[in-house]
C-alpha cells in the first residue's frame, strides 16, 4: 500500500480520465465542462506530485518505477505544459470546430503516458508509457479530421512512429537478451559492456528515442506533422513529449549504460551536431510559422542533446534547464500565434506578421523578446539556457561541439531576425482581432516577463535543477 | 557599502525607457523631455564620478559586487582611469543624440528614444563591467537596440545593413563566448581583477587571444571584416550613426586594452605583427577608399575605419605614448565623428541627399554651418590645436619607438586623411553654388548649434590642454604596461621583440 501513496498522481490522473470519459458520454454538450475540469484535474495532479519527496529517490514495484527529483521536476514540467496547452487553446478549438470532449481526454492520456515514461526504471514500463502517449498523439495529430493536412499528418506520424517503436522494441529485446534483465539497475550491474549485442541494443533504442524528440536524421516527420496538426496540438508536440523523451534519454543513458559512455557519446554528439546545423539551415527557407517552429525545435533539441552528451551531472542539469526555458519560450511563441486571428480565421505564415508592430505594439514587443531569446541573444533567458549547455560542454573540452553549436546559433539567428524584420520593418496590414481570452493574455505576459527578467534572478531555476544528481 | 553609483548610472536610462514605454502619447515632445532629462542627469552623474575619481591609483574604484549566477559569476562593476573617460563620452553623446532627433525621426519617436536609452545603459555597462560574463552580456545585448535603430528608422537598404551588422557582430562574438567559458574552466573565475592577479596559463593564451580578437576585430572594425560598417553607417539614421561611430566602435578598442593586453600579454606580444599589418592596411586602404566615395556618410565611415586603424596600432605598440594616444584618439574620434555625422545629418535633413555632388558653395548660404564643419574637418585630419592631433601624434610617437617602418607607413595615413577630408570639405562647402535648391535652405537652428558647439568645445579644449585626459589615464596605463612587461618577461622572454 505504501507504494500506492507515491504513485497517487498517476492513479489520480487515470481515474480522472475514466470519469471524464463517462461524463462525456452521458452528458450532452459537455465539452466546455470537461475542458475546464481537465485543467483543474491536471493542477491537482501537479499538487500531488509536489507532495512526493523531492530529494530522496523512492523505487516502487520491484524497482521498476522510480520517484526522484528528476521524475518530479519533469512531471511538473509536463503538467505545466499540458495545462497551458489546454487553457490557451479553447478559443482556437471552438473556431476550428473541433471543441470536442475527446481532446482534453486525449491530452490527459498522453500526459499519463509521459508520466509513466518519466518514472520508468525498466524497459517494459518505459515501453508501455511510450505507447500510451504515442497512441494519444496519433489521434491528436489528426484531430481535425475534416482537414486533409491534419489527417495526413496523423497518418504520417503513425506510420513513422510505429516503425520507430518497432526499432525500439527490437533494441529492448537485444538488451534483454544480452544482459538478462529489463531493469535499468540490473542491466547496469550485470552486463558485459564489451559485447556488441548491447551496443546494437543501445543504438536501436537511441534511434527510437531520437525519433520521438525529432533529432536529425530522424526528424522527417516533424515539419509535416507540425504544419498539419491543429495549432494547439502543434504546441503540445513542440514541448511536452520532448520533456518526457529527454528524461528517458537521461535515465536510459546514465543509469544502465553510464560505463559505456565511450560507445554512446559519439552517437549523441552526432545527433546533436546534425540537429543544430540542420535545424538552423533548413528553417531559413520556411514561410509557414508552424513549419518554422518544427525546424527550430529540431535545432533546440540539438542543444539539449549537447548537454546530454557530456556525461556529467552538470551536463544533464544544463539540458534540463534548457528544455524548461525552451518550454516557456514556445508557450509564448504559440500564444502569439493564437493571437493572429481575424474574422474567425487564423493566420500562420510569416508574411501575415507584416508590419505587426504598428497595429499591435505590445504583441510585437513580446514576439521580439521571445524571438531574440530563441536566437540566444543576451540578456534574455534563451542566452542563459545556451550558456549553461556550453559551460558544461566546454568543461569536458568538447570544443568542436561547442564551436559548431555556437556557429549554428548565428545561422539560426538569421531566420529569427527575418521574422523580426517582417514585424518591425515591413509595411503594415489589416489589424487582427483583439478579443483574446484571459488565459491567452496571461500566458503571453507570463512567458514574456519570465524570459525578459530571467537575468535578474538567473540562479533560481538552476538551484532547483542542481538537486538532480543521476550519476 | 557606499551608494552604488555605477549601477545607478547603468540603470537610470533604462528606468527612463520604462517610463516612456508606459506613457500614453507616442509622438509628443513630453517623451523627448523625459529622455533628455534622464540622459542629462546621467551626464551630470558621470561628471561628478570623474570628479570623485582618484587618478593616482590604477586599482578599480567604486567597485560593486553582487552574487549573480550562483557559484561562479558575480555581477561586478568598477572603473579605472580608462573606463571613466569612455563612460563620460557615452553620457555626453547620448543627450546630444536625443536633441538631434528633432528633425531626423519623423515617426515612432517614443520607440526610438526607448532604443537609445536602453542602448546607453548597455554601453555604460560594457565600460564598467569587471566580469567577463557580465561584459559579454552588455556587449551582445547592444545588438538588439542597434538592430532595431538601423532597421526601423534607416534608409533605403536598411534591412540589408541591419542584418549584416547583426550577423557579423554575432559571429565574432560567439567565439569570444567560447573563450570566456574556457577561461572559467582554465582559471576558475571570470572576475577580471582576479584574472589580472592569477594570469592565464600561457599555453592557452594564443587561442583565447584569437577568439577575443575575432570579436573585437569585427567591432573595431579592422580590415578585412570592416565591410558592415559603411553599410550600417550609411543606412542608419543620424543618431544611430553617431552612437555607432562615437561609442560602439570604442567598445572594441576598450576591449583590446582591457582584455587582450591585460589577460593575454604573451599572446598579444606574439600577434603584434598581425595587428600591425591589419592596422596599416586599414589605415592606407580605408583612406584610399574614402577618397573615392561619393556619399558623405560613406566617406566618414571609411575615415572611421582608418582612424580605428590608428587606434589598434597605438594599442599594440605597448608603449605609454601609444596606448595613451589610442585612448585619446578614441575619445577624440568619438567627439569628431559624432559631430561629422551630425553635420551630414544637418544638410541631409534639408536636402535629403547625402551625395557630395548635390552640394557645393554651401559657405554662402550656411556660413555658421561651414565654420563648425571646418573645425571638425580639421580635427578629423589631426590639426594641432584639436584633440585629433594629440591622439595621432602620441600614437605615431609610440609607433616610432617600437618600429620605425610601421610608423613611417602609418604617417602616410595622416596625409591621406588630410586629403580626403579637405577634398570633401572643398566640394561641399566651397566652389560655385550650382544647385539652385541650396539657396532656399536655412542655416543652423538653435538646437543644431547647441549640439555642434557642445562637441566643438571639448575638441578644442582637449586639443590645447589634454592634461585632464592624460592625468586620468596615466597611472592605469602605466600599471597595465608594467604588468604586461612583467608577464612577458617572466613567461615568454623568447617572444619579446
Amino acid at each position: 500500500m505504501n507504494n500506492l501513496n507515491f504513485i497517487s498522481p498517476e492513479i489520480f490522473i487515470s481515474l480522472s480520465i475514466m470519469s471524464l470519459l463517462i461524463l462525456g458520454v452521458f452528458k450532452k454538450n459537455s465539452s466546455s465542462l470537461i475542458h475546464n475540469l481537465s485543467i483543474g484535474l491536471l493542477l491537482i495532479t501537479g499538487i500531488l506530485i509536489l507532495n512526493n519527496p523531492f530529494d530522496t529517490a523512492v523505487t516502487l514495484f520491484g524497482n521498476s518505477y522510480v520517484i526522484d527529483s528528476l521524475s518530479s521536476l519533469m512531471k511538473i514540467l509536463t503538467i505545466i505544459g499540458g495545462a497551458f496547452v489546454l487553457s490557451i487553446s479553447t478559443k482556437y478549438l471552438k473556431i476550428s470546430k473541433i471543441f470536442l470532449i475527446e481532446y482534453p481526454i486525449l491530452i490527459l492520456c498522453s500526459i499519463l503516458g509521459m508520466m509513466v515514461m518519466i518514472s520508468s526504471n525498466d524497459l517494459m514500463v518505459f515501453y508501455i508509457g511510450l505507447e500510451l502517449q504515442s497512441l494519444a498523439l496519433y489521434v491528436l495529430a489528426s484531430f481535425n479530421r475534416d482537414h486533409l493536412k491534419s489527417s495526413e499528418s496523423g497518418l504520417k506520424y503513425f506510420v513513422l512512429s510505429a516503425l520507430s517503436s518497432g526499432l525500439l522494441l527490437y533494441g529492448c529485446s537485444l538488451i534483454y537478451g544480452f544482459s538478462g534483465s529489463t531493469n535499468f539497475n540490473i542491466i547496469g550491474n550485470s552486463m558485459d559492456s564489451t559485447h556488441y549485442g548491447l551496443t546494437f541494443g543501445i543504438v536501436f533504442i537511441l534511434v527510437g528515442l531520437a525519433f520521438k524528440i525529432s533529432a536529425v536524421p530522424f526528424h522527417m516527420w516533424a515539419p509535416d506533422v507540425y504544419e498539419g496538426s491543429p495549432t494547439s496540438v502543434t504546441l503540445f508536440f513542440a514541448i511536452v513529449p520532448k520533456v518526457a523523451a529527454l528524461t528517458v534519454f537521461i535515465r536510459f543513458l546514465y543509469v544502465p549504460f553510464f560505463n559505456m559512455i565511450d560507445q554512446w557519446q559519439p552517437i549523441i554528439v552526432f545527433l546533436s551536431i546534425a540537429s543544430m546545423i540542420f535545424g538552423a539551415v533548413a528553417a531559413i527557407g520556411q514561410n509557414n510559422l508552424k513549419r518554422l517552429v518544427a525546424y527550430s525545435s529540431i535545432g533546440h533539441v540539438g542543444y539539449a542533446l549537447a548537454g546530454l552528451s557530456v556525461g556529467t551531472n552538470e551536463g544533464i542539469q544544463s539540458s534540463i534547464v534548457y528544455i524548461s526555458i525552451y518550454l516557456v519560450m514556445n508557450l509564448g511563441l504559440f500564444s502569439c500565434l493564437f493571437m493572429m486571428k481575424r474574422n474567425d480565421e487564423y493566420f500562420e505564415t510569416i508574411d501575415d506578421l507584416s508590419g505587426l508592430s504598428k497595429n499591435h505594439p505590445v504583441l510585437s514587443l513580446s514576439l521580439l523578446v521571445i524571438l531574440f531569446s530563441l536566437a540566444g541573444i543576451p540578456p534574455l533567458a534563451g542566452f542563459f539556457a545556451k550558456f549553461y549547455i556550453f559551460k558544461s560542454v566546454i568543461e569536458q573540452s568538447m570544443y568542436f561541439l561547442a564551436i559548431v553549436g555556437l556557429l549554428s546559433t548565428v545561422i539560426a539567428a538569421f531566420y529569427y531576425l527575418r521574422i523580426i524584420k517582417v514585424i518591425y520593418f515591413d509595411e503594415e496590414r489589416e489589424k487582427y482581432d483583439t478579443d483574446h481570452s484571459v488565459w491567452l493574455k496571461i500566458s503571453l505576459t507570463f512567458s514574456t516577463l519570465l524570459i525578459l527578467l530571467y537575468f535578474i534572478f538567473p540562479s533560481k531555476l538552476v538551484e532547483i535543477v542542481s538537486r538532480i544528481n543521476i550519476i | 557599502m557606499n551608494f552604488p553609483i555605477l549601477s545607478s548610472l547603468i540603470l537610470l536610462p533604462t528606468i527612463g525607457a520604462l517610463f516612456l514605454l508606459f506613457s500614453k502619447d507616442k509622438n509628443s515632445n513630453t517623451g523627448k523631455y523625459v529622455a533628455l532629462f534622464t540622459s542629462f542627469v546621467n551626464f551630470l552623474i558621470s561628471i561628478y564620478l570623474w570628479y570623485l575619481f582618484d587618478p593616482s591609483t590604477s586599482s578599480f574604484q567604486f567597485v560593486e559586487s553582487r552574487e549573480w549566477l550562483k557559484g561562479f559569476v558575480n555581477y561586478k562593476v568598477g572603473i579605472d582611469g580608462i573606463s571613466i573617460l569612455f563612460i563620460t563620452l557615452t553620457t555626453l553623446i547620448t543627450p546630444l543624440c536625443i536633441i538631434s532627433v528633432n528633425n531626423t525621426i519623423k515617426f515612432r519617436l517614443r520607440d526610438f528614444l526607448i532604443a537609445i536609452l536602453v542602448m546607453e545603459s548597455l554601453m555604460i555597462g560594457v565600460f564598467c563591467s569587471l566580469d567577463l560574463v557580465v561584459f559579454y552580456l552588455f556587449f551582445e545585448a547592444g545588438l538588439i537596440p542597434m538592430f532595431l535603430i538601423i532597421g526601423i528608422w534607416g534608409g533605403a537598404r536598411r534591412v540589408y545593413s541591419a542584418f549584416k551588422f547583426f550577423l557579423y557582430t554575432l559571429l565574432g562574438s560567439v567565439l569570444m563566448l567560447i573563450a570566456i567559458i574556457s577561461i572559467y574552466w582554465i582559471a576558475g573565475t571570470t572576475d577580471i581583477v582576479q584574472l589580472y592577479e592569477l594570469g592565464i596559463d600561457t599555453k592557452y593564451q594564443n587561442l583565447l587571444w584569437l577568439a577575443f580578437f575575432s570579436s573585437f576585430a569585427v567591432k573595431t572594425p579592422m580590415w578585412p571584416v570592416h565591410t558592415w560598417l559603411p553599410d550600417a553607417h550609411v543606412e542608419a539614421p543620424t543618431a544611430g550613426s553617431v552612437l555607432l561611430a562615437a561609442i560602439l566602435l570604442k567598445m572594441a578598442g576598450y576591449g583590446f586594452i582591457r582584455f587582450s593586453l591585460g589577460l593575454f600579454p604573451v599572446a598579444s606580444e606574439l600577434f603584434t605583427p598581425l595587428v600591425y599589418s591589419l592596422s596599416l592596411i586599414a589605415i592606407i586602404y580605408a583612406s584610399l577608399v574614402a577618397l573615392m566615395q561619393e556619399d558623405m556618410k560613406k566617406l566618414i565611415a571609411y575615415s572611421s575605419v582608418a582612424h580605428m586603424g590608428f587606434v589598434t596600432l597605438g594599442i599594440f605598440t605597448i608603449t605609454q605614448q601609444g596606448i595613451e594616444g589610442s585612448i585619446i584618439q578614441m575619445i577624440s574620434h568619438g567627439l569628431v565623428s559624432a559631430a561629422l555625422f551630425l553635420c551630414v545629418g544637418v544638410v541631409y535633413d534639408r536636402m535629403h541627399s547625402r551625395l557630395i555632388k548635390t552640394y557645393g558653395g554651401l559657405v554662402s548660404v550656411m556660413p555658421k554651418y561651414s565654420i563648425l564643419f571646418m573645425l571638425f574637418t580639421l580635427a578629423a585630419l589631426g590639426l594641432p590645436g584639436t584633440s585629433g592631433f594629440i591622439g595621432e601624434f602620441l600614437i605615431l610617437m609610440g609607433a616610432f619607438k617600437d618600429n620605425f617602418l610601421v610608423a613611417v607607413i602609418a604617417s602616410f595615413g595622416v596625409i591621406f586623411g588630410a586629403a580626403y577630408m579637405l577634398w570633401l570639405y572643398r566640394r561641399v562647402v566651397f566652389g560655385n553654388l550650382i544647385n539652385k535648391d541650396l539657396l532656399k535652405i536655412p542655416d543652423l537652428d538653435n538646437s543644431e548649434k547647441f549640439i555642434l558647439w557642445s562637441l566643438a568645445i571639448p575638441v578644442l579644449f582637449f586639443g590645447f590642454y589634454p592634461e585632464p585626459l592624460i592625468n586620468t589615464i596615466e597611472v592605469s596605463v602605466n600599471d597595465l604596461i608594467e604588468m604586461y612587461n612583467f608577464n612577458v618577461n617572466m613567461y615568454a622572454p623568447e617572444v619579446k621583440k
